[in-house]
């Protein structure tokens, strides 16, 4: 291997260089120096996203255990961008948290650690990578979630979230050995060779779903969701409901388009069942939801129903939807983590209720909620729309049209609970709403990217058309 | 000019205005400057469509243009317009116009109503330019969203229930459609690589029979609902009496009308073999609409109410009309969708007038009007004779051509449908001279205090520049149909 082919790996490589060098810098603060270390984290965390655009080659190394493309390459691209805008956003919660960190470079190192497992988990070509990456991805972020370690559910989250992932593993390691057994192979370009389709097969596949599904929490293997979402702090819960959710579908893709494509019945025949149950049993839990951190909790359980509309049939058009919503659903996601959380530090109210009468005392806080969750339900001329409608339209366009007419009535359903927040914050009205709050530069400049994201990305159709030359479809 | 973009911009930089505006009078100068505007540029595309028509240009669609959107899917933002949706484009920039001089005194959050109801216009002039499905869609459900933040925001009584059921049901109805169109996309080609949303491409498309029956009830109800098709109307009268004014104006006026356009262009023009086969299930169901709305509207006690059933009345007659299938029938309902925007535009914004001087909309509490308020009191007495169609209004125009087409079908069922469709005249009558009867003539009634004062000079301008319209209509209706005939054609050819 040359040192060419050794930088393929680019971005992992910056990541790692830029958590090492935080962490080194951060070890010349001293306590009371200590929060000089964020802007410098965002600053070096916004070159790696910056430098991640340059133009790159593509190829893969450790004999096809790691491989790049163009669209590996712009999804990791995405999640950076993502992390970049969670990181401006923790700004404001790591200070008003200083008593709980001696160093605020650990918070940002565990994050990009488990950055790094994800572009490895993206970038898998083989099954071993693809659990390492799975497992450096999860492990570091249980930490984070139980680091209020005064707070009980806190705690809980992270016990529940390490045992939930520590039992997927399990079964995804289950599922690949029994790959390994019935096929001597555990690289994706051999595995999908002799793979026929015999019984073991098809539970190993049965298994490795299921740890996926895990990750992404699709029904019905969500159970961990709410109340890991709910106790970890804020930016670590729109962590895991983006950032975590969007590689684990994207590595999904991979698998059943690269590996598990032999089994078009059995793989559409799951696809089919689990997004009904995923964006029903989402939508139907989310309109009863006071907590705002459960809600957007639910309610990404739902979208994650919508999402697998899109893989159903196998399709270029339908992997290139998938990784425009993901996009999109970055943006958005965080738009509302971003307001929840700008809210929640400034006054520690977390309820929806908590939220009449908002628009009054902070209309652009509102306005970027409101934009939110239009795109999250997918309203014109917010981006969701687009997002959606083509993961709709992949569905159609291979027959599935009840299926299609089930998701939009979900759609439907989700807008009531999307539209009570809308209510809470323009229409009721309360006494004694929020104060006006003033956030810090960081979670302004995060909510601004995320309002210009939402508004901007259907506009420019290119941007799809982009994503569309570089996906491709099941073999 | 004549680029229909201008259509959109001219609405997108009132907002932008709007949004550096600090004080009321800004705020509403600015708002009807640009909506002003707006109804001359739509005056200006009548000239120029008429000059177009007589040089000889006998395309489907004028002043098409086509930009661009998401190549790869080949979604291709068209516009292009016909008589009929010109004339759409027309009414809907008459009652913006109108509605905004109505709102001319708003004292709450002036500067989001006037954005969010420019928004909404926004969206129902995109409808109406459009001929791809994809924009369609996506301009319906930009007109239905900000109705829920008007009402919930502006509305009066039970505005929170009626927003939430307005829009749910509204969307819920979008869901239908969008099935129906990614239908419509999906067989608009045998060769997947030319899957368009384009009207006129799909129109020439061969869809199976059986295909178009899965998908025509979809496409119909989709926008049915929004034509306020029974049992799907629920949500119109809740949402009319709870909304502001100049809100009910534009949905009873111009957002319903979207609902008729859409089952003409979509439903019957694209999936013609099925509307000629189900569309009996939907004509019992148009003239249960027709009739239950009148009687409904008899035994209300609230203006408003009075009027949203009223109007569930007459825009089922649009698409009872539509579903007759003929020219003349076809006609009346284009017709019939205009006079409809224009009468009840008028009637709510009259009723928004006087609910502010005596501050009820109880008809039992109120009477001898004309005696304070003779201005509004003969306007009102207008928009009633329109209402129960008075020759010389456009009522009348509209309805003799629906009912004359439907009674040309010579079968016992549509013939019986259409005799019990026209009883609602009669019954219309009841309403309309028993509220005229109540509302304006009789004593004074002295037990409130009325905030006397005729029409101030912006509700004056209002009334006035709606009356014109509807009498221009109904006294020179042929410069009008004969335009729409010449439209429908290509229509009409796919449902022989």
């Amino acid at each position: 291997m040359t040192t060419d082919q050794f930088f393929l790996m680019r971005h992992e490589i910056l990541l790692v260089a830029v958590g090492v060098i935080v962490l080194v810098m951060d070890l010349m603060t001293t306590p009371a120096t200590k929060h000089r270390i964020i802007p410098v984290a965002i600053v070096l965390f916004l070159i790696n996203t910056i430098i991640g655009f340059l133009p790159i080659e593509t190829g893969k190394i450790f004999g096809g255990m790691y491989r790049t493309d163009d669209i590996t390459i712009l999804m990791k691209n995405a999640l950076n961008i993502g992390v970049f805008i969670i990181f401006l956003q923790s700004a404001e919660w790591l200070k008003n948290h200083e008593e709980k960190f001696n160093s605020y470079g650990a918070y940002f190192f565990i994050v990009i650690a488990s950055l790094v497992g994800m572009d490895y988990l993206i970038s898998s070509g083989d099954f071993l990578m693809f659990f390492i990456g799975t497992e450096l991805a999860t492990i570091p972020i249980a930490a984070l979630v139980a680091i209020e370690k005064a707070k009980i559910k806190s705690s809980e989250a992270g016990v529940k979230l390490i045992l939930s992932a520590a039992l997927s593993s399990g079964i995804t390691l289950f599922g690949i050995s029994l790959i390994y057994g019935t096929t001597g192979s555990i690289y994706f370009a051999e595995v999908s060779k002799v793979f026929d389709g015999n019984s073991l097969q098809i539970l190993a596949f049965i298994f490795i779903f299921a740890g996926v599904a895990f990750k992404i929490s699709i029904v019905p293997f969500h159970l961990w969701t709410a109340d890991v979402y709910e106790g970890a702090p804020i930016n670590i819960t729109s962590y895991l409901s983006v950032i975590s959710k969007a590689s684990a579908f994207f590595i999904l893709i991979i698998l059943l388009y690269k590996v598990f494509y032999v089994i078009p019945e059995i793989r559409n025949n799951i696809l089919y069942a689990t997004s009904i149950l995923t964006m029903t049993i989402g939508n139907l839990f989310a309109i009863r939801q006071q907590n705002l951190k459960r809600f957007l909790a639910f309610s990404s359980i739902a979208q994650a129903g919508f999402v697998l509309l899109g893989i159903i049939g196998g399709t270029q058009i339908g992997f290139a939807s998938v990784v425009y919503f993901l996009l999109i659903y970055v943006f958005s996601n965080l738009g509302a983590f971003g307001v929840v959380a700008a809210i929640s530090n400034a006054t520690g109210k977390e309820n929806i209720d908590d939220y009449n009468g908002l628009y009054r005392t902070n209309p652009k806080l509102s306005l970027v909620m409101m934009l939110s969750l239009f795109s999250l339900a997918g309203i014109p001329p917010v981006a969701g729309f687009f997002g959606k409608f083509f993961l709709f339209m992949s569905a159609a366009k291979q027959g599935y049209f009840i299926l299609v007419l089930i998701a939009v009535v979900n759609v439907t359903i989700s807008l009531y609970y999307y539209l009570l927040v809308v209510k809470a914050m323009f229409i009721n009205e309360q006494e004694n709403p929020i104060e006006r709050i003033d956030s810090d530069m960081y979670t302004k400049i995060g909510l601004a990217i995320c309002a210009a994201g939402i508004l901007a990305i259907g506009f420019f159709g290119t941007i799809f058309d982009f994503i569309n030359s570089k996906a491709f479809g099941s073999m | 000019m004549n680029n229909l973009l201008w259509l959109l911009a001219i609405p997108l930089v009132t907002i932008f205005v709007l949004i550096f505006c600090n004080d009321k009078r800004q705020y509403r100068l600015s708002a009807a400057f640009g909506m002003g505007l707006q109804l001359l540029y739509s005056f200006y595309l009548v000239f120029r469509y008429t000059t177009e028509r007589s040089s000889g240009n006998i395309e489907q669609m004028v002043f098409m243009h086509e930009y661009k959107w998401f190549d790869s899917l080949n979604i291709v933002f068209t516009t292009g317009i016909d008589a009929i949706s010109l004339a759409l484009v027309v009414l809907t920039a008459v009652v913006t116009f109108t509605g905004i001089l109505v709102s001319w005194n708003m004292e709450k959050l002036p500067k989001e109503f006037f954005i969010s109801l420019i928004t909404l216009a926004t969206g129902v002039f995109g409808f109406f330019i459009t001929i791809d499905l994809f924009t369609m869609f996506l301009f319906y459900e930009l007109a239905v969203i900000p109705m829920y933040i008007l009402i919930g925001i502006w509305g009066s009584g039970k505005k929170e229930y009626a927003a939430m059921k307005l829009t749910l049901m509204l969307m819920g109805a979008s869901a239908l459609l969008l099935v129906g169109i990614l239908g419509l996309y999906t067989y608009s080609s045998t060769d997947v690589n030319l899957l368009s949303f384009n009207i006129l491409d799909i129109a020439n498309a061969n869809i199976p029979v059986d295909i178009q029956k899965f998908f025509f009830p979809m496409v119909f109800i989709g926008f049915g609902v929004l034509g306020a098709l029974f049992p799907l109307h629920t949500w119109s009268p809740d949402g009319h009496s709870s909304a502001p004014t100049a809100v009910s104006m534009l949905h009873a006026g111009v957002l319903m009308k979207m609902g008729g356009y859409g089952c003409l262009r979509v439903a019957m023009y694209l999936l013609p073999e099925a509307a000629k086969e189900l569309a009996w299930i939907f004509i019992i169901l148009t003239t249960i609409s027709i009739v239950y709305g009148a009687f409904g509207a008899i035994a209300q006690k609230d203006l408003k109410y009075i009027n949203a059933y009223s109007s569930v009345s007459h825009c089922g007659l649009v698409l009872f009309a539509i579903l007759m299938m003929n020219q003349t029938a076809l006609n009346g309902s284009v017709l019939q969708m205009i006079s409809h925007g224009l009468m009840t535009a008028l009637f709510f914004a009259l009723i928004g007038m006087i609910y502010e001087r005596t501050h009820t909309r109880d008809i039992r509490l109120m009477g001898g009007l004309m005696k304070i308020m003779p201005f509004l009191g003969v306007c009102y007495m207008i928009a009633g004779f329109a209402s129960l169609g008075l020759p010389g209004l456009s009522g009348f125009v509209a309805e003799i051509n629906v009912f004359v087409g439907a009674f040309m079908h010579t079968d016992s069922f549509h013939r019986v449908a259409t005799v019990i469709a026209v009883s609602s005249i009669v019954i219309t009558a009841v309403y309309i001279l028993r509220v005229i009867g109540a509302l304006l003539l009789g004593p004074l009634d002295v037990e409130h205090e009325f905030e006397t004062g005729d029409a101030r000079w912006y509700e004056r301008w209002a009334n006035i520049i709606l009356i014109v319209s509807i009498a221009a209509i109904g006294i020179a209706p042929l410069w009008l149909s004969d335009a729409l005939i010449k439209s429908l054609q290509p229509i009409i050819q796919k449902l022989q």
